[in-house]
C-alpha cells in the first residue's frame, strides 16, 4: 500500500531533498507517524498538541483536510497527500485579539 | 536584488491600493531557477483584514499546482501593510516558508506615495535588498 506525499521545499531537509515520499496508514495521522519513522522530525513540523499545525495546509488529493476530518481523515492506496506551508503574515496579536 | 518589470511593479501597487485598508497579497511566478518574475497572480486574502493576510488554502493549492505544471516557482510573494511601514513584521518573518522567494512589502499608509521594498527571509533572518525596476 502506498500513499504519495508531496513535500514542500522547506521540509525537504527531512527527506534528503526528496519532493515526494511514500507512506502507509489508514488515516492521515497514521500516515504522518509512518513518515516520521523514515524521516525523523517531519511529523513535529506538521502536528502539535492541538492536531494539524495552524499554518500548515494539508490536502488529500484536491481537498484541504480541514474540511474533511483533519488527522482522522481516512487515506488509501493511490491517494496523494500534499503539504504546503500557509502563506500568511501580519500582526498576529491584533488578529487574535 | 529584485529585478522586476515596471508593469509588474505597477500591478502590485495597484492591487495594494485597491484592497486598502485590507492587506493585499499575491505571487509573481517565474520559470523555476530563473529568479525572473513574469506572471502576476493576485491572491484572495482569506482573512480580509487590515492587519493580517492568509492565502485561501484551496486557491493556494490550485496556484501552486499550476506553477508546478508550468515548471514555475513563486519568485515573489508580496503583501501590503496599510498603516505601518513596508517592513516585515515578526509574524511575517515567523511564517515565511519559501526560502527562495523575494518577499515584497508595499505600504499604502500614505495616500499619495506607496512604499515598495523587497527582502529575503531565510531561517528567520531578514535581509533587505535593492529593487531594480526595468522599464
Amino acid at each position: 500500500m502506498a500513499i504519495e506525499v508531496r513535500i514542500p521545499t522547506i521540509l525537504r531537509t527531512y527527506t534528503d531533498g526528496a519532493k515526494q515520499v511514500e507512506g502507509t496508514g489508514a488515516t492521515l495521522g497514521e500516515l504522518f507517524t509512518d513518515l516520521d519513522r523514515k524521516h525523523g522530525g517531519l511529523r513535529e513540523r506538521l502536528v502539535d498538541d492541538g492536531g494539524l499545525r495552524r499554518f500548515v495546509n494539508v490536502y488529500l488529493n484536491d481537498e484541504d483536510v480541514r474540511f474533511l476530518a483533519g488527522l482522522d481523515t481516512p487515506v488509501q492506496d493511490g491517494d496523494t497527500v500534499t503539504v504546503l506551508p500557509a502563506v500568511a503574515g501580519g500582526d498576529l496579536a491584533a488578529a487574535d485579539g | 536584488m529584485l529585478t522586476i518589470s515596471r508593469e509588474l511593479y505597477d500591478k502590485i501597487v495597484a492591487h495594494a491600493r485597491a484592497d486598502h485598508p485590507d492587506e493585499a497579497c499575491g505571487v509573481l511566478a517565474g520559470p523555476a531557477g530563473s529568479d525572473r518574475p513574469e506572471r502576476f497572480i493576485a491572491m484572495l486574502n482569506a482573512e480580509r483584514s487590515p492587519t493580517f493576510y492568509r492565502f485561501d488554502s484551496a486557491e493556494q493549492f490550485r496556484v501552486w499546482r499550476e506553477m508546478d505544471e508550468r515548471d514555475e516557482e513563486p519568485v515573489v510573494i508580496y503583501h501590503s501593510h496599510t498603516a505601518t511601514e513596508a517592513y516585515p513584521s515578526r509574524t511575517d518573518i515567523a511564517l515565511a516558508a519559501e526560502p527562495g522567494a523575494h518577499y515584497v512589502l508595499v505600504s499604502t499608509r500614505d495616500a499619495e506615495q506607496a512604499e515598495f521594498r523587497s527582502y529575503r527571509i531565510v531561517d528567520g533572518e531578514v535581509t533587505e535588498e535593492p529593487v531594480a525596476v526595468v522599464e
